[in-house]
């Protein structure tokens, strides 16, 4: 039984490796897919969560410990969790099931992106608060508005900022529980590399799953990788 | 003289902190002004409110003879800048952060280009455009910091105690650089110390503030005439001790500081006196030394700090001495703290005020 077992995930490897490198085109479509609508998320977050996080970590204003407690507490949401509620909130009986979003690739990047959204402002108001408390008043002393002066705090945060955007991409991209209740799964359409796996698992599709589990954590790595080539470039 | 800035009725708290006090003072134009006080008498805060970075809780600041507030605040920020005492650096390249504030001033490449270069020369750190500020040494860094301030050839200048912690070296080539700059190019400079010999030095006025208050503003000499108890606790904290001179048969003053030691000077003054020791002006050895020196204590190491080439020393010779050796004789001596040490320095090192 465990030799058997033991065969079966040796050859799944090997079936995998062969998928990956004849290029087959599900798995390029998957894979594709996965990459635009986690990237995307990503996007979104950072559009809305980066001003949050530079008025967190650059102000100081009642109420602000209860907004940053509040997405420290967001950053582990079972991701379930929240794809039951944007599930209810978007199907057609749901406050915004007039949009028709349902099921559909924009549902997913906007749910991927309210998931990730703790990770872009906890890491990035942590960033700016660690950076140097000066240099704020060294770019106004230098002849900075404020505006310039809180850019050049951001500057400074950029390797903080750059791991919060590659985190952030990776709890996009690896999550499942988001995409599998409000994105369903639907071949050529929504499916993704996380709902593949599962489903594929399920049917006793082994050598697909193990294709695209590695693809996964290649994704993952290459693109960890290179944002830490490039900080380690930099400085 | 025309005035450059004005402060009237100056006031500053933090929650129940005051840290300025109604202060009123006057920044002339072409001046070398220093801010004498000890640490957390309010210098930093005041340099703070002139720089535009620091809003006051009362009293108003006049930059040209125009009311400084929030609207025009910007534009006094580009006419004066501040060096500050632990030098802030943006985490890039030399180049980068002295090019920083030219190119706010929507100057081009080429004409930002030749003012680092320019900058550079000054404070004599040619060709390190292209290293990484950070990983300077603190007076390098500090160096940069000053190039950066005087590339913008603001009108007015304001140090935060520009040469605090860093070795003599580089503190030499500051005061070379802010004694320059001040000649040549006639830039108002505001410079805030506890080293009032720096004071002395640099400043053609100086005002001394202790608790957020101004006590006095006058020429170096005219503060140096203050009671010298005020002075000494307050101004320099390095080898200044207070006491009862009387003249001896040579006719130099002998000056009993506590603890037992008696300091001899070669200037006269009888009564209460404060007298300084430079501590580059004592040597320090393993032996006794036979020498011409009038001093001669033994004591042993309580403090060691490394300031880059040079090491600086607090000796407890019955009363605590902070010497300042260079870095190969520290090495050479195998001083530890506890060591046995002599100290040496002739009466005329001695100034008694």
């Amino acid at each position: 039984m465990h030799a058997a077992l033991g065969n079966e995930i040796i050859e799944g490897f090997i079936r995998a490796l062969q998928l990956i490198f004849s290029g087959d085109l599900t798995v390029v479509e998957i894979s594709v897919r996965s990459i635009l609508i986690s990237g995307s998320a990503t996007l979104l977050s950072v559009l809305w969560g980066l001003p949050v996080a530079i008025v967190l970590g650059l102000r100081r204003f009642p109420g602000r410990f209860l907004i940053k407690g509040f997405f420290n507490s967001m950053l582990g949401i079972p991701t379930v969790a929240l794809g039951l509620i944007l599930y209810l909130i978007f199907s057609r009986a749901g406050p915004l099931g007039f949009l028709r979003l349902l099921y559909s690739p924009a549902v997913m990047i906007i749910g991927q992106a309210i998931l990730i959204t703790p990770v872009i402002v906890s890491f990035i108001t942590s960033a700016i608060e660690s950076a140097d408390p000066d240099i704020k008043n060294l770019a106004k002393t230098l002849g900075a508005s404020e505006t310039e002066a809180s850019i050049a705090v951001l500057k400074e945060s950029m390797n903080g900022v750059a791991l919060a955007v590659t985190a952030s991409f990776n709890r996009a991209i690896a999550e499942l529980g988001v995409v599998l209740m409000i994105g369903g799964n639907i071949a050529g359409f929504t499916r993704v590399l996380t709902t593949t796996i599962a489903l594929e698992t399920n049917k006793g599709d082994i050598e697909l799953s193990i294709a695209l589990a590695i693809i996964l954590l290649l994704i993952v790595f290459a693109l960890t990788l290179s944002v830490n080539l490039i900080q380690r470039r930099k400085t | 003289m025309k005035i450059t800035m004005e402060l009237q009725d100056i006031s500053k708290n933090y929650g129940t902190v005051t840290a300025l006090e109604s202060v009123n003072l006057q920044v002339l134009e072409g001046e070398v002004l220093s801010l004498l006080g000890p640490n957390g008498s309010g210098k930093t805060t005041l340099l703070k409110i002139m720089a535009g970075i620091e809003k006051p809780n009362n009293g108003e600041v006049r930059f040209d003879s125009v009311k400084i507030h929030e609207n025009n605040m910007s534009q006094m920020r580009l006419k004066t800048t501040m060096v500050f005492q632990k030098a802030v650096l943006f985490n890039t390249s030399v180049h980068e952060n002295i090019a920083y504030g030219i190119r706010l001033r929507g100057l081009s490449k080429k004409e930002t280009d030749e003012r680092v270069k320019k900058a550079l020369k000054t404070v004599r750190l040619e060709g390190y455009e292209k290293r990484q500020a950070k990983k300077l040494s603190g007076g390098e860094q500090q160096r940069v910091a000053l190039a950066r301030a005087l590339a913008l050839d603001t009108n007015m200048l304001l140090l935060d105690e520009p040469t605090a912690n860093i070795d003599p070296k580089n503190v030499s080539i500051i005061e070379d650089v802010l004694s320059w700059v001040n000649k040549e190019k006639k830039t108002t400079m505001v410079i805030a110390t506890h080293n009032i010999f720096q004071a002395e030095t640099l400043a053609t006025r100086a005002a001394l503030l202790l608790e957020g208050r101004i006590i006095k503003v006058g020429t170096p000499q005219e503060i140096f005439m203050l009671p010298s108890k005020l002075l000494a606790n307050y101004t320099r904290l390095e080898n200044v001790f207070t006491g009862m001179s009387r003249i001896s048969e040579e006719g130099t003053s002998i000056i009993d500081i506590g603890e037992g030691v008696h300091i001899e000077a070669a200037s006269q003054k009888i009564g209460s006196v404060s007298a300084y020791v430079r501590p580059e002006d004592i040597i320090l050895s393993v032996q006794p030394l036979i020498s011409s020196a009038r001093n001669t204590f033994e004591g042993r190491i309580k403090e060691i700090t490394d300031l880059g080439s040079i090491v600086e020393l607090r000796v407890k010779a019955g009363r605590e001495f902070t010497v300042q050796i260079t870095k190969r004789s520290f090495n050479e001596m195998q001083l530890n703290l506890n060591s046995k040490v002599f100290l040496a320095f002739k009466a005329s090192a001695v100034q008694i005020v």
